[in-house]
């Protein structure tokens, strides 16, 4: 079905003499006759809007989604509060239709909400550079490791057990290309041990790859963990939960050379994983290795203070195959919905929501650990996210709490075989107490019941 | 059209307002988000986290209203030109209609609000829906096999040169180089580079297409891919494209496309047919994802029998249901839709979770809506509106100033030389670029691609009036005249802009990239 077009019948007759051919298929002649489709496309007719809009609806009723059922999934994505404002400035026309800002003048708007971005992720990981965003968290990791094995030459990569399972695949995945080689540590408590972090670490190693929190929850001792990388020479790249940055130490105050993340958190929906953005932060010392768009302060020909997309020379549309980096369209939108978000929280805000997700977490965790059958996974701190171990298949709790309208959480065994029935629990402001209790009896309940029961095949 | 006369003495309103950021707006004390009550005992929170690990002072938020807020954001978006309110011919970049309903339908809280690590057993809706995508992206590309897991157009490229390294080393073998036309897009060179191979220059030949000469001396066993565009980026379709695919296939290479140019032929001609192992599909072009001012987008890729082992995890699957396991309330009854992890030879991840899936509600809304039918059309319009409005530009001075760089029949796109205005006039692409602002223009693509001298890259899409491009080829007429009588007046363009021509040397030089703390 013609959609959104325009031309009728006498337009295009009118066109196609203003051309001066006599049909559309006189426009196709260059594709040779045997690569000419001679039928058309197997694809269902065009739709009214209304058969569409239900079509997607049908679709969409057949997920269970936040609002539909208590959730305490997180790992890495969180069902955080998106205040209304950031509906309603990221949908208008303005933020919402326009390309890349390669004319400056008329991008203004688009600009200094970079430039602002820029500010406010700088002064969440205490490092001076931040650029415009990336795609998201995972491929954020997968990029700093680019920088840093142009920075020092150098090909070994070394990760704690703790950063995301999704992030070191993705480093697995990019260093098929760039030639790394990827080592890993394994957690002990719940978090990255120094002494075997340091020992992993050697002279050919480009960079050390931590997460704060780790993806069991755990805040890290990251200044601790950073020495021993910078005694040989490595760069420190930490990935970081934003909202927890509210309460933690910057990573630049900890010795991070790199500060990269998943920014979902802020302003973005679940969305059932994208778009959101990554954020890539870093010394000033890399700033011309930066990958993505990064915005600048200048001055316009009458003195007027004014944004532009600056090193360029970095980037792809200009330095081709000596680019910093292949990224193009990254996800502006999303990191608008971010600053928006964080303007809205404003200085105080943003503490008191780290604060309330530190206290209900630790509530949650009490009340989760003091269960029968359930034990804490690891002691360490935790800010909005924490680990148990159930004494009963987790598959199957998991399955008979989801009857009762609850995701208990994140199942840990397909990503670390040692926690078989580990599972990970994440709050959100949008979780009261009340909820959490709610979550405690559940499990309790289906806890005892199955204490002891096979695994079902399949299910772990 | 109204009359945009250059007047240094007096400022637009507009260009009255002083950039103000958000940070600057911040005044102590003030406040937008309500204070939290809470339900848990409150703990200090150096009880729950060692002091030592805690930040000493918070980080330096701006502390405004939400007021204030609201009207920061709608002022500074007046700032910014926008496809709703005008014509925005960016070529190879596809700004088409953004339509509303794939925004409402995105926001549908089963959508919206899914959380990307749900059991797929309570997330079969979207997952029929990314396999449903997948299936009509297959049938559009004409490859049997889709992944939606690539965030853009450039990921998707790095995907597509990651898997032609796993497919290589499958058989035993590492190559070393990619060809790349001298017209391709800067993101494929600056992926060859990122995967780790060196990049092969390939000539134009004097059509526009590629020098199949050049491309025979090139193309020995090392070549693992070539990364094409068709129709490339000057708007012309390769003729000679079964010749180069049987060359790069008959060393062994893979074939690589480039979507960012698909508007120009869907349901006339299809990638696949054409010989291509993998394409990418820029979702945010031809699929109507709005570009949000930069993303996001998506760039799924689909690719041929033998490239498929490799896909990224994880793949979407429908699977017959065991008796009992079939998810409830599914439409087609004993049909289960899955995510499989079980891929040994898969490349693995290219990120976290399962891709852009908003964009893929956004896309596959768009392509229920045109159908089979809707999507042919909409490629017709779209190189019927591009030829039109060539058609009128030379007609006018731009057939004497900015001559079509190749003179051939376009597709969805083309590309003018601004060489002879800048010889005879004195006036530059850029400073017709400019110009155009003044006239409530969005400029085509400037100095791009980097072969045609001056080059000005037009690509209308097919959801602009003819009216629309009469006004455009008239405008562009008009700067052309202005610059016969006075060429300074579009060098110092443009006038009407929230700011003028910006100092981008002095802002390379000393970089300011964040407000000073």
């Amino acid at each position: 079905m013609s959609r959104y077009t325009s031309a009728t019948d006498a337009d295009r007759a009118a066109m196609l003499d203003a051309i001066g051919v006599d049909s559309i298929d006189a426009l196709f002649e260059d594709i040779p006759a045997d690569l000419r489709l001679d039928r058309p496309l197997e694809l269902d007719p065009g739709l009214p809007e209304h058969e569409v809009y239900e079509r997607l609806r049908g679709l969409a009723t057949r997920n269970a989604d936040t609002e539909s059922e208590l959730s305490f999934l997180g790992a890495g994505m969180y069902d955080n509060y998106v205040p209304a404002i950031v509906d309603a400035i990221t949908s208008r026309s303005e933020f919402l239709t326009p390309y890349t800002p390669y004319q400056p003048e008329i991008s203004q708007g688009g600009l200094q909400v970079m430039f602002e971005f820029q500010t406010a992720m700088s002064e969440l990981t205490g490092l001076p550079v931040s650029n415009a965003a990336l795609y998201e968290g995972p491929s954020a990791v997968a990029s700093a490791a680019y920088l840093a094995i142009g920075a020092t030459n150098r090909r070994r990569l070394v990760a704690s057990r703790g950063l995301h399972p999704h992030s070191r695949e993705s480093l697995v995945t990019y260093g098929a290309g760039y030639g790394s080689e990827l080592v890993e540590v394994d957690l002990d408590g719940g978090i990255t041990p120094a002494a075997a972090l340091a020992d992993a670490i050697d002279e050919d190693t480009a960079a050390v790859f931590l997460q704060q929190p780790n993806f069991l929850g755990a805040v890290e001792d990251v200044e601790a963990l950073a020495a021993a990388a910078k005694e040989k020479g490595a760069l420190v790249v930490v990935a970081c939960d934003p909202i927890a940055l509210s309460l933690l130490k910057p990573p630049g105050a900890c010795g991070a050379d790199i500060a990269v993340g998943e920014g979902q958190p802020l302003g973005n929906r679940l969305d059932y994983g994208g778009p959101s953005f990554g954020f890539f932060c870093a010394t000033e010392e890399h700033i011309r290795r930066m990958p993505g768009r990064i915005a600048g302060e200048t001055t316009d020909v009458d003195g007027r203070r004014g944004f532009v997309l600056t090193l360029q020379t970095r980037e792809q549309h200009i330095r081709r195959e000596k680019a910093t980096h292949n990224i193009c369209t990254a996800q502006a939108l999303n990191a608008l919905a971010g600053i928006v978000h964080l303007a809205w929280l404003g200085k105080r805000g943003f503490v008191e929501l780290g604060e309330l997700l530190a206290r209900r977490t630790a509530y949650a965790r009490e009340r989760l650990g003091a269960i029968d059958g359930v034990e804490l996974l690891h002691e360490a701190p935790v800010v909005r996210e924490f680990a148990v171990r159930l004494e009963a298949p987790v598959g199957a709790v998991i399955e008979r709490l989801a009857e009762q309208g609850i995701a208990a959480g994140y199942p840990l065994g397909r990503e670390y075989p040692e926690h078989e029935n580990g599972l990970l629990v994440a709050l959100s402001e949008r979780r009261t107490r009340a909820d959490v209790d709610r979550l405690a009896e559940a499990l309790g309940a289906a806890v005892s019941e199955l204490r002891g029961a096979k695994v079902p095949e399949g299910v772990a | 059209m109204s009359d945009v006369r250059p007047n240094d003495a007096s400022e637009t309103p507009m260009q009255r307002e002083v950039a103000t950021t958000i940070f600057e707006r911040s005044v102590e004390g003030r406040r937008a988000a309500a204070p939290v009550r809470d339900d848990v005992p409150e703990t200090p929170i150096d009880e729950l986290i060692p002091g030592k690990l805690l930040r000493e002072r918070p980080a330096e938020l701006p502390e405004v209203s939400e007021p204030e807020i609201v009207r920061h954001y709608n002022r500074l978006s007046r700032r910014n030109f926008d496809l709703d309110t005008g014509f925005y011919p960016l070529g190879s970049c596809t700004m088409k209609h953004n339509p509303r309903l794939n925004e409402r339908v995105a926001a549908l809280p089963g959508h919206a609000r899914l959380h990307p690590a749900q059991d797929p057993k309570r997330a079969q809706g979207a997952l029929e829906l990314m396999w449903l995508l997948q299936a009509s992206l297959a049938e559009i590309c004409g490859l049997p096999h889709v992944s939606l897991q690539p965030s853009a157009g450039s990921h998707g490229e790095l995907a597509g040169l990651l898997l032609t390294r796993a497919y290589h080393a499958d058989k035993g073998q590492e190559r070393t180089k990619v060809l790349t036309p001298d017209t391709a897009h800067g993101t494929n060179p600056a992926t060859v580079t990122m995967a780790g191979y060196d990049v092969v220059k390939v000539e134009t030949n004097e059509l526009g297409g590629v020098d199949v000469d050049d491309l025979r001396a090139k193309a020995d066993d090392q070549v693992a891919c070539l990364m094409l565009t068709n129709p490339n980026t000057l708007g012309l379709f390769d003729e000679n494209i079964a010749e180069i695919a049987e060359v790069v296939h008959g060393v062994g290479g893979t074939l690589y496309y480039d979507g960012a140019n698909l508007n120009a032929i869907m349901g006339r001609s299809r990638p696949g047919d054409m010989g291509f192992d993998i394409v990418h599909v820029n979702l945010h072009k031809s699929f109507s994802q709005p570009h949000g001012g930069g993303g996001p987008g998506a760039g799924p890729i689909a690719v041929s029998d033998r490239i498929e082992p490799f896909l990224p995890r994880p793949q979407v699957v429908r699977r017959e249901g065991s008796n009992g396991a079939a998810a409830s309330g599914n439409s087609s009854g004993n049909i289960i839709f899955d995510l499989d992890f079980e891929r040994p030879k898969s490349i693995g991840r290219l990120r976290g979770f399962q891709g852009n899936f908003g964009v893929f509600v956004r896309s596959y809304a768009y392509i229920l809506s045109l159908g089979s039918d809707g999507l042919q059309e909409a490629s017709e319009a779209a190189v019927l509106n591009a030829n039109y409005l060539l058609a009128r530009l030379r007609s006018g001075r731009a057939g004497r100033y900015a001559p079509v760089a190749f003179d051939r029949r376009c597709m969805h796109e083309f590309v003018l030389s601004g060489a002879p205005a800048k010889r005879e006039l004195g006036v530059k692409t850029l400073d017709i670029a400019k110009r155009l602002l003044d006239y409530g223009f969005h400029p085509p693509t400037v100095y791009f691609p980097l072969l045609v001298d001056e080059a000005l890259m037009v690509e209308p899409t097919e959801t602009e009036t003819r009216e629309t491009l009469d006004d455009f080829a008239e405008a562009f007429d008009r700067i052309l005249a202005e610059a016969e009588e006075d060429p300074s007046i579009a060098q110092s363009a443009p006038y009407t802009t929230p700011v003028r021509r910006l100092d981008e040397v002095a802002a390379n030089r000393r970089p300011v990239v964040r407000q000073p703390a």
